[in-house]
């Protein structure tokens, strides 16, 4: 059973004092996020991922479509206890201090008692807040908000969380702690749905990602996929520094860094390579295929998509 | 889900202790005493009777201004620091979010009434030295203040919903002048004709009727208060708090937090 | 750091010579308006008015009347003011306010009726007062009392303070003195022993300083009347033996077996003039006397507004 299903949610805000212009903020959305992975939903700013998650989050009411959470439609209640979510920029009840904040979202979350203060101690360490419980957030930096608010959506043990920036605002340290966190909570078992504008972060954390622009979908699947769907060229590395005029004259793109030696070509010159390679008596390294960058990716197809009707993938 | 509201309830409370709101009693206490002292310095010979009424007004109106200040940021505070996202996405019915917070609103203003009361039990001491049994009217008194609190917090809570804090108060304050003239709208629809009439005995009905809740001039001269009235206003006030509520719940439902 | 030392030096001495230089102004200019602050209480004069702009606080917005009522006519009283314009309507405020202030009705009673200096001078007004009174607080003995006071007081109409009087004795918890002062009017209204009664009356029963004080006053305003007039009537007497005027009181003592020195309530004794008139020494001290004072005698009021 997918975790999440998004079928066809769509929204238009109606804007302007008197409700005349409408604003379309999502097309209608298709999109299915499997169990236990970690998917991306990447786009520029203003693309439509928020409004997605807070249709999700049942914060927003749909113009049109449903979706599905974990099978049940994702308007019942009994949903909320089973997912998490870390809004943009979060900000919490600063009166409170973390360890009340986090007692108080278990209690409204339905942690049992018992386990309640138990619970709060295991995700303040897991969040690297345990020396600040007892600090009011009004005196949080923003790094230390935005793991207060991973924390509370980890804090009742859900099976899909869902984040939305969880990067914004973070030091390379805290980037890589979040980093290493969603990769455990992958290991828990958990399903991870975070939309994201750095496309790095997700090219090293995703199984999958889906590209969204101007509120419509511009492409879905896995990284490797999507970028080695494009150009099909290989990468091949011999030892010494010489590189064979024939080489050269496959039209390959070569240079020398360190000992070794780099040709790109195209993958049906792969054969000819190696064969010229053999000859020559070359030490070969390796042979491998080369992936365009998630962001020249990206930047295409938003491209494409500006100058052309727009379509998905 | 009566613990989820009991939570959101606890939670508002403290919020309100936390804000300081509490500290109101300490200018409560110096007004009261002050008054007190004065009073005996120029005796009048109504000393207790201007306790009473000073007491006691002040209660009332000390009250209307928190229970205003606080239940207008109530919901729009929330949205507007979107503290309230993370909240919506557990189990919270928007609802229960609603009747927690009015709870804990009409929860903040009864122990600020309790320690209220007990100041003006004791300014009462300081001029008569004795307590009569009538001073047990004194409780009726506040028990109706705490009636019409009920009332304002739904009304406030109710504004909060839709609209932004300065807006709110506006409403909020407009609507206990005017539920305080309510018997004369109600007296000038009996005199309107024709739409104005309808309009005027609509409006009568819809804004709070604040007339029978005022007792504190009957009570500071001792004179009893019916029974039937304890229930009346008991009845009234239950119901009139359970209609802005339901109001408040259905603009809740349906908005849009963007 | 320079720049921040010297705003801080500027501005604090700006908040200090400003604080002075209100505060003076403001010195300054109640000395140019005496009594504006009183007067403009009555700024809304009309009860209903008040009533409504109270909110429903009515009982609080009363008692503040009362203390301005009992002040307005306290500070006019003590410089012996020629009108209280003002006297009727505060009171009227206060009682449409509170219909159950009891002590405002006694205030009225005292104070409207009689002419000023010691009075407003308006004792219809009073009347309508005390009846209003009545009608909010059947069962208060006290405002029957207050009824009759006026009447007997100030209009000498007897027969209708003896139907108040009548009229409170059968209200429960009257006290016994409205019977016995029903009694007396009928037969002994113009009596000093009548008056003495009504004015004790009112000095027990009331707990208002000024109103005790009034009491008081016409307490020894009938005591200096009544020994005026025997003392004058001892002097006829003389007069009518010898043929001729006591060169002295001595004299007139003496002839006349009156034992000690008759002396007024401040201890005083009464002097004899060489025309044979009994007169007081000081009849500033005695307000409310109406013999032994010197003729053409002319209380001296102030003029206030």
């Amino acid at each position: 059973m997918p975790a999440i299903e998004i079928l066809g949610l769509e929204k238009i805000y109606s804007v302007g004092f008197w409700r005349k212009r409408p604003k379309r903020a999502l097309h209608p959305l298709q999109l299915t996020v499997e169990d236990g992975e970690i998917f991306g939903f990447l786009g520029p700013n203003g693309a439509g991922k928020t409004t997605t998650l807070k249709l999700l989050m049942g914060l927003v009411s749909p113009t049109g479509g449903s979706a599905r959470i974990l099978g049940h439609e994702w308007t019942d209640p009994a949903v909320k206890a089973q997912i998490g979510f870390l809004p943009e920029q979060p900000y919490f009840y600063d009166y409170l201090t973390v360890r009340e904040l986090l007692e108080y979202y278990g209690q409204l979350s339905g942690v049992p008692a018992k386990q309640r203060s138990q619970r709060v101690e295991q995700v303040l360490h897991q969040v690297g807040l345990q020396d600040a419980r007892d600090v009011q957030l009004r005196k949080f930096s923003k790094g230390m908000l935005q793991r207060v608010g991973i924390g509370q959506a980890i804090l009742h043990d859900p099976k899909v969380v869902f984040f939305d920036e969880p990067m914004s605002g973070l030091d390379p340290m805290g980037r890589r702690e979040v980093r290493d966190l969603m990769e455990q909570l992958k290991q828990e078992g958990k399903t991870v749905f975070f939309s994201t504008h750095i496309l790095s972060d997700a090219e090293t954390l995703c199984d999958r990602v889906a590209i969204i622009h101007q509120g419509e979908l511009r492409g879905v699947g896995a990284v490797e996929d999507l970028t080695s769907s494009v150009q099909g060229k290989i990468e091949v590395i011999w030892q010494g520094t010489h590189i064979p005029p024939s080489v050269k004259a496959l039209g390959a793109d070569c240079h020398v860094s360190g000992d070794c030696a780099r040709a790109i070509v195209s993958e049906d010159q792969q054969d000819a390579i190696i064969d010229v390679l053999r000859r020559e008596r070359q030490h070969l390294i390796s042979i491998t295929p080369v992936r365009i960058s998630l962001e020249a990716y990206f930047v295409e197809k938003l491209r494409h998509s500006e100058t052309t009707a727009g379509k998905t993938a | 889900m009566r613990n989820r509201i009991a939570y959101i309830a606890s939670n508002t409370f403290r919020e309100a202790v936390r804000d300081r709101v509490l500290y109101n009693l300490i200018a409560f206490a110096l007004l009261l005493s002050g008054a007190a002292i004065l009073v005996g310095q120029i005796s009048i010979e109504i000393e207790k009777l201007v306790v009473i009424n000073l007491g006691l007004t002040a209660v009332s109106l000390f009250g209307v201004v928190i229970a205003i200040f606080i239940g207008i940021g109530l919901v729009s505070k929330e949205i507007e620091k979107r503290t309230l996202y993370t909240v919506l996405s557990r189990p919270v019915r928007r609802w229960e979010f609603i009747i927690g917070k009015f709870f804990g609103l009409a929860g903040t203003l009864v122990v600020n009434t309790f320690f209220m009361a007990i100041g003006v039990f004791a300014a009462l001491f300081y001029v008569s030295h004795k307590f009569v049994r009538a001073d047990a009217l004194i409780l009726v008194a506040l028990y109706f203040i705490v009636l019409e609190f009920v009332i304002i917090c739904s009304v406030a809570l109710l504004f909060s919903s839709f609209s932004s804090p300065l807006l709110s108060a506006v409403f909020a304050f407009s609507l206990f002048i005017v539920g305080c003239f309510a018997e004369d709208l109600r007296n000038f629809a009996g005199m309107a004709h024709g739409i104005l009439r309808w309009l005027a005995t609509g409006a009568a009905y819809l804004v709070p009727n604040f007339s029978a809740f005022n007792v504190i001039t009957s009570i500071a001269h001792e004179q009893p208060v019916a029974g039937q009235l304890i229930l009346q206003n008991t009845l009234y006030a239950l119901s009139y708090a359970a209609m802005a509520l339901s109001g408040a719940v259905l603009i809740f439902e349906h908005r849009d937090l963007k | 750091m320079n720049y921040r030392r010297r705003t801080t030096i500027i501005a604090a001495t700006c908040l200090v010579v400003s604080l002075a230089a209100s505060s003076f102004v403001l010195h300054r200019t109640d000395q140019l308006r005496p009594q504006a602050t009183l007067d403009e209480v009555l700024f809304l004069s009309s009860p209903k008015v008040i009533e409504r702009a109270s909110l429903g606080y009515k009982g609080l917005m009363a008692c503040i009347y009362w203390t301005r009522t009992v002040q307005y006519f306290g500070y006019r009283h003590h410089y012996y003011a020629a009108s209280y314009n003002l006297l009727a309507p505060l009171l009227e405020i206060t009682t449409h306010l509170d219909p159950h202030l009891v002590v405002a009705y006694e205030f009225g009673s005292s104070f409207l009726a009689p002419k000023p200096p010691h009075g407003a001078g308006e004792p219809e007004r009073a009347i309508e007062l005390m009846k209003y009174g009545i009608e909010n607080n059947p069962d208060n003995w006290r405002l029957y009392y207050d009824l009759g006071f006026v009447y007997y007081v100030e209009l000498r109409d007897y027969k209708a303070a003896a139907e108040a009087f009548e009229r409170g004795s059968h209200v429960p918890n009257a006290h016994p003195f409205l019977k016995i002062l029903a009694a007396q009017m009928a037969q002994h209204a113009g009596e000093y022993e009548t008056a003495r009664m009504l004015w004790s009356a009112t000095y027990q029963t009331t707990q208002d300083k000024q109103i005790k004080q009034n009491a008081i006053d016409h307490l020894r305003a009938l005591r200096v009347d009544e020994d005026v007039k025997h003392l004058q009537q001892a002097v006829t007497r003389f007069g009518e033996r010898t043929g001729r005027l006591p060169a002295n009181m001595a004299e007139l003592l003496g002839a006349e077996g009156i034992p000690g020195i008759p002396v007024d309530p401040d201890s005083h004794p009464y002097k004899m003039t060489p025309e044979g008139r009994i007169e007081v020494r000081n009849p500033d001290d005695l307000p409310f006397i109406t013999r032994g004072l010197p003729p053409g005698y002319q209380r001296k009021y102030h003029v206030l507004p």
